[in-house]
């Protein structure tokens, strides 16, 4: 019985502020114009926002996320850069005795890396990013081959001048030609293309495969030399936890740099959370400061509806004496205006959606995101807060008019 | 004296409003009298002699400064806002001078509205609305806007509103006050109407071609019961 009355009583209330809304028009629409912008902008904001981690998880994804990275410098908090820079360099023998120890991990690559000039005839990319690995590191890494195959392990142990290239690499070289096959040279020396990666995309472009050119380990330290520092990729077992393999390689680790137990690492084991981590706060920062001066205009039009609602209040004083004559409780006035100021509220809330939906898409054009559903019920249910908000002091002098003074009031 | 008829009882009501400072005004001085079931009653007096004030005490508009006030044998004079909308609702059906209605809405949705706030169901509340309109002879207007209506279809439109929830009592505020005399003529016919049908009915005026409608009328002056005679004796319910 109670609940029945309640929801009559809503759907009055929902039906009286419609009528008033329909009754002023303009004026309805001109104060849900300050929510229709802060509509807008919450929606904009929180779209690109989503846009932005997006990208980014889809960057990151280009690291693995069961994959650690051995490495002498860290990905995040070289703040003591000379401590980091002053380190041994990580050697090729490294991989060997990692691989003997190891228990919780299935693929583990060296790499190598080298900035080198690579042409094909006329075309040419200039610093590109070479790196030296084992036929392991398509494994021990977050790529998929588009065309071809990785090079085999006989081809990595021999040194062949064989090479996989990052959909960039191929790109460039190859505006209109298949490059399967073609012999590429890189920093002088000729590699046969035997494979293309899948393009990553996304912001880290360096550190994904789509600049790179991959070559056998052996090639590269015989073309290139061996004072390279090496970083060592470990695919973490499927079964195992992500920490404990960390724990296991950091004591493999220690042991191999012949660290006492009171030493500090000399070493940094990296993984995509590292970055993620990194990339939440930032983008933390920015969506709090975003969301605050989206939040500031969503408080001045809210300021707009308190204000017309006291108007809307003041002109229906004896609406409300007739309503609390007839038997309406100060709740039921309380929630007929806090039911119009939401309805202002939804409706610029609404048109807000309507208008920044094409916006979205325009954005899309650059950052690979649309609308997400979440955020239009964020914002439709802002535009209600909104409301009840700022229409809670208007209705609140209005439950408490006097019924004989609201009655003869003209 | 037969207890369970009595309607409205008030026992030395004064009402008394501060006007800042130490001016008072005393509204009501101290006044008691009983209305029975089935009375057709006029209050009468001048602007200023209390009968307004009277009248929002009686229809439970307002709570007096002092005195008693029993409303079919309950204690009203001391309840809050909720409890003296819940009787105003579901006990006293209102009839005003400049009619009342909501501009905005139909007929229908007008004489439903003590309905919505009495928790009865939708088509319930539609067909009892409908009952009611049909009653005053509105049936084929229940969906005319107010100003879609004549001033005695609008001011029959309020009876059905006051009606619809079968309340003890009718309390109508110069009914024919915003009426020319023709219409205003109808409307008091259909207040006979009423009366006859057992409906008990307290009518506030000024004018006395009006109260002599009445069977009772109670002159009030200064706050205070200047007079109080029957003119028609009533069948049903002797005083």
């Amino acid at each position: 019985m109670q609940i029945i009355h309640t929801i009559s009583e809503l759907k009055e209330g929902v039906i009286i502020s419609l009528q008033a809304i329909r009754a002023n028009k303009m004026r309805s629409v001109l104060t849900t114009l300050g929510i229709l912008i802060g509509i807008v902008s919450v929606t904009m904001m929180a779209t690109a926002i989503e846009g932005v981690n997006r990208a980014f998880e889809k960057s990151a994804s280009a690291f693995g996320s069961k994959i650690l990275y051995v490495q002498k410098f860290s990905w995040v908090g070289n703040d003591d850069w000379w401590k980091y820079r002053n380190r041994k360099d990580l050697k090729v023998e490294y991989v060997d005795a990692v691989a003997r120890q190891v228990t919780l991990a299935d693929a583990i690559a060296p790499t190598v890396d080298a900035v080198k000039d690579v042409h094909f005839e006329s075309h040419s990319m200039l610093s590109a990013w070479v790196t030296g690995t084992t036929s392991s590191y398509e494994q021990a890494s977050g790529t998929t081959i588009e065309d071809g195959r990785f090079f085999s392990q006989e081809e990595s142990d021999g040194g062949r001048p064989v090479c996989a290239i990052g959909a960039n690499v191929a790109e460039t070289l190859f505006p209109s030609t298949d490059p399967m096959g073609q012999t590429i040279k890189v920093g002088g020396y000729p590699y046969r293309v035997i494979a293309v990666f899948e393009k990553q995309g996304g912001l880290f472009g360096t550190f994904t495969s789509d600049n790179r050119i991959f070559i056998p380990l052996n090639s590269f330290l015989s073309d290139f030399g061996t004072h390279h520092g090496v970083s060592i990729n470990v695919r973490v077992a499927k079964d195992a936890d992500l920490d404990d393999a960390k724990e296991e390689l950091r004591g493999i680790m220690r042991k191999i740099r012949h660290l006492n137990p009171g030493q500090e690492d000399d070493f940094s084991i990296n993984e995509q959370d590292l970055l993620t981590n990194v990339f939440g706060q930032i983008t933390g920062v920015i969506a709090g400061v975003g969301f605050f001066i989206t939040g500031l205009s969503l408080f001045v039009g809210g300021i707009g509806i308190m204000n017309i609602m006291y108007v809307s209040v003041t002109e229906r004083t004896r609406e409300i004496g007739i309503r609390k004559a007839i038997g309406a409780r100060r709740r039921t006035i309380l929630f007929q205006f806090l039911a119009e100021a939401a309805m202002i509220c939804l409706l610029g809330g609404i048109i807000g959606l309507i208008i920044s939906y094409p916006l979205s898409l325009i954005a899309s054009q650059v950052l690979p995101t649309a609308m997400p559903l979440s955020v239009v019920f964020l914002a439709l249910l802002v535009s209600l807060f909104v409301g009840v908000i700022s229409g809670f002091l208007p209705a609140y002098r209005a439950s408490k008019l006097d019924p004989v003074d609201a009655l003869r009031y003209e | 004296m037969d207890n369970t008829s009595v309607v409205i009882n008030l026992q030395h009501i004064r009402k008394v409003y501060d006007m800042g400072g130490a001016e008072e005004v005393h509204a009501l001085a101290d006044v008691s009298l009983q209305i029975r079931r089935n009375e057709y009653v006029a209050i009468m007096g001048p602007s200023g002699s209390g009968k307004s004030t009277l009248m929002n005490i009686i229809g439970c508009l307002d709570t007096p400064t002092s005195g008693l006030y029993e409303f079919n044998g309950v204690n009203v004079s001391q309840m809050n806002d909720n409890q003296l909308a819940k009787v105003r609702n579901k006990e006293i059906g209102f009839v005003f001078q400049t009619f009342n209605l909501l501009a905005r809405s139909n007929s229908l949705h007008n004489v439903e509205l003590p309905l919505i706030y009495a928790g009865v169901g939708s088509a319930e509340r539609k067909r009892l609305a409908h009952e009611a309109l049909t009653h005053v002879g509105l049936g084929e207007r229940v969906n005319h806007k107010p100003n879609e209506l004549s001033g005695g279809q609008r001011q029959r439109v309020a009876v059905a509103r006051a009606l619809v929830n079968k309340p003890s009592i009718l309390l109508a505020d110069e009914p024919t006050g915003n009426l020319d005399t023709k219409t205003g003529e109808e409307i008091m016919a259909l207040f006979e109407e009423l009366h006859r049908q057992g409906n008990t009915i307290v009518l506030v005026t000024h004018e006395e071609s009006i109260a002599e409608h009445a069977h009772r009328i109670i002159r009030v002056r200064d706050g205070l019961i200047e007079s109080d005679k029957i003119t028609v004796k009533n069948k049903t319910v002797p005083v």
